[in-house]
C-alpha cells in the first residue's frame, strides 16, 4: 500500500473555534484598554544574538537585500515604534524558533507580545493576571521568587551554590562528561526545567520573578538582598511556562554590551555569531521610552483552555503536517 | 557510521547508548523561556529490551547504530541455530541464536514470515507478525452444548503454544492467535 501524506488538521474543529474566540478575546481586552494593535515583519534583516534561541535564516534575495532570518520574537521591531512614539502597542504574530518541536514546541508558533509604556514589571503582572485568567477563569496567579521556587524544589540557592556543588545536583540528570561544559546559567536551566517547573502553578498559576541577573536578557537590574536580580517575570500554569515579560532595559549602551556578551557565548558553544540590529540599538539610543512588555505563547494558552498536554492539538498542521 | 545530533531525534531512529544498540521511543524537548534547552529521550536496549530514560543538551549527538529490520522466512532449527532466509529473492540465510529467538520461539512456524532485527549484520531480535495460525494438538474434548456459554480450557498448539480456547475447540482445528496478548482470536477453516 502507498503511504498516504498525512493531509487532515491534527486540531479538531472545536479547537480552531476556541482558537478564533481566543484571538477576539485578545483583541476585545486590548481594545478596552486602549492599546494599539500593531504588525510588524515576521521576515527581518537581522536575527537575535540571543545564546539559546535559534532563528531561521531566510534566502530573501530582494533590492540588494540578501538573506533574512524569520524572527524569534517581534520584540525589536515593536520597541522601535515604541521609540518612535506609538505608545502602547501589542500584536498578536507568528514567531519562528529553529530546532524546537515537542508537545510545547513547534518551530512556528503564536506569540502574543504587548508592551506599556509607564509600567514596570508589577504592573505588567497584574495586567498579565487580568487577561490570562479573564479567558481561564482561573483563580489570579501568587508570585515567588526564582531564588525561593530554587530553595523549594530544588534545594539549592541559586545565588549562593558553589560551581562544583550545582553540578553535583545535575547529576540527577546528566553525566559528568556532560556537565563539563554546560555553565552555571545552563545548570541553573536545567534545574529550573526539571526539579522546578513541573511543580509550578498545579494549584494556583504562579508567577517566577526576580530571576538571576545573569539571566536579564533585556530587563533591568536591581539589587535585591545584597543579590543583583532582574525585572523579569515568567507565568506557570499547571506546569506550563506561558510568558516571560520585562521592565525594559531602556540604556543603549548596556544593550550593546549585553548582546557582545551573548555573542562571546554563542562562540563558546560553537555557534555562529549573529551581527548586531544597528537599527534596534539606534533607535534605543535615540530613547525607548519607559515601558514594561511581555510576550505570551498563545497556543500553550489554549492549551490550557481546552485542557490538552499536546500543542498538536491546537495547530492546524504541526511541523510533521505543515 | 553517521551519528544523529539531538534535532534529529525521533522515534524509530537507532542509535548506540553506552555501546548497546537502542531504539528511540520518544524525545521531548525541554526548555526554559531563553534558557539552556535539553532532550529528555527514552529509548529501549535492544540488547536488554530495557527502557531507559536519558537527558541531553541539545546540540549533542549519538552515534548511529547498524540496525535495519527484514522480513525473513523461517525455515528450521538445527537445536542451537534457527534458520532464516531473506524474503526478497536473495535466498540469503542467517542464523539466530536462543537468545535473539528469545519468546517468540512459541510462534515459530516453518514458512511463516517474521520480522528479523540485525544489528552489525546478525540477528538481534525475532518479531513475530501480529497475528499467526497454527494447529491444536491437544486439548480436552469438545463438550456439546457448550458453544454459546463461554467458559474455556487450555489448548497446546503446533509450536508448542499454549493458549486459552473456548471448551467447543478440537484437536486438528487451525486457530488464528495474537501473537502480542496470547489470545485465541478464532477458528480458521482449513
Amino acid at each position: 500500500m502507498k503511504n498516504q501524506p498525512d493531509w487532515q488538521p491534527t486540531a479538531s474543529r472545536s479547537a480552531l473555534k476556541s482558537r478564533a474566540e481566543q484571538s477576539a478575546f485578545v483583541r476585545g481586552f486590548f481594545a478596552q484598554r486602549d492599546v494599539l494593535e500593531v504588525e510588524t515583519p515576521m521576515l527581518g534583516r537581522c536575527g537575535v544574538t540571543e545564546p539559546n534561541l535559534d532563528g531561521i535564516h531566510a534566502q530573501l534575495d530582494a533590492q540588494g537585500i540578501k538573506g533574512g532570518w524569520l524572527q524569534t520574537s517581534p520584540e525589536y521591531h515593536m520597541k522601535r515604534l515604541l521609540a518612535a512614539g506609538s505608545g502602547s502597542i501589542y500584536q498578536i504574530s507568528k514567531v519562528f524558533r529553529n530546532g524546537e518541536r515537542g508537545s510545547r514546541h513547534n518551530p512556528e508558533f503564536s506569540m502574543l507580545e504587548w508592551y506599556r509604556t509607564g509600567f514596570d514589571d508589577e504592573t505588567l503582572m497584574t495586567e498579565v493576571a487580568d487577561l490570562v485568567c479573564g479567558w481561564l477563569e482561573c483563580p489570579r496567579p501568587k508570585a515567588i521568587s526564582y531564588r525561593q521556587a530554587m530553595i523549594d524544589w530544588a534545594g539549592i540557592d541559586p545565588f549562593v551554590i558553589t560551581q562544583s556543588d550545582l553540578h553535583q545536583r545535575c547529576r540527577e540528570w546528566l553525566e559528568p562528561e556532560q556537565l563539563q561544559n554546560l555553565s552555571r546559567d545552563g545548570c541553573l536551566d536545567l534545574l529550573m526545567s526539571f526539579a522546578v517547573e513541573p511543580n509550578l502553578g498545579t494549584e494556583t498559576p504562579v508567577f517566577i520573578n526576580q530571576y538571576p541577573a545573569s539571566q536579564a536578557s533585556l530587563a533591568k537590574i536591581s539589587n535585591v538582598d545584597g543579590f543583583d536580580v532582574a525585572h523579569r517575570f515568567e507565568l506557570y500554569i499547571d506546569g506550563i511556562e506561558l510568558c516571560n515579560g520585562y521592565w525594559e532595559l531602556t540604556n543603549g549602551d548596556e544593550q550593546r554590551t549585553r548582546f557582545e556578551a551573548d555573542n562571546r557565548l554563542r562562540k563558546a558553544d560553537g555557534k555562529p555569531q549573529m551581527d548586531i540590529d544597528e537599527a534596534f540599538l539606534a533607535a534605543i539610543e535615540h530613547g525607548l521610552p519607559d515601558c514594561a512588555g511581555v510576550a505570551l505563547g498563545l497556543d500553550r494558552l489554549l492549551m490550557l483552555k481546552i485542557g490538552t498536554r499536546d500543542i498538536s492539538d491546537v495547530l492546524a498542521f504541526p511541523l510533521e503536517r505543515a | 557510521m553517521a551519528s544523529y545530533s539531538t534535532n534529529e531525534f525521533r522515534g524509530g531512529l537507532k542509535v548506540l547508548l553506552d555501546g548497546d544498540p537502542c531504539i528511540i521511543l520518544e524525545n521531548e524537548i525541554v526548555k526554559p523561556g531563553k534558557g539552556q534547552a535539553f532532550n529528555r529521550v527514552r529509548l529501549r536496549n535492544l540488547m536488554s529490551n530495557r527502557v531507559w530514560e536519558r537527558t541531553f543538551k541539545s546540540g549533542e549527538s549519538l552515534e548511529a547504530a547498524d540496525v535495519i529490520e527484514q522480513d525473513m522466512e523461517y525455515l528450521y532449527t538445527d537445536g542451537e541455530f534457527w534458520h532464516f532466509m531473506l524474503t526478497d529473492g536473495s535466498f540469503e540465510q542467517y542464523a539466530a541464536d536462543a537468545k535473539a529467538v528469545g519468546d517468540t520461539i512459541k510462534w515459530l512456524k516453518e514458512q511463516d514470515v517474521y520480522t528479523v532485527t540485525l544489528y552489525n549484520g546478525a540477528p538481534l531480535t525475532i518479531t513475530p507478525p501480529n497475528f499467526v495460525e497454527l494447529e491444536v494438538v491437544e486439548t480436552d474434548p469438545g463438550m456439546k452444548g457448550d458453544t454459546a456459554q463461554g467458559g474455556s480450557k487450555p489448548a497446546t498448539l503446533s509450536t508448542g503454544a499454549v493458549v486459552s480456547v473456548p471448551l467447543f475447540i478440537t484437536i486438528g482445528e487451525v486457530l488464528k492467535v495474537d501473537t502480542r496478548s496470547g489470545e485465541y482470536m478464532n477458528r480458521v477453516k482449513n
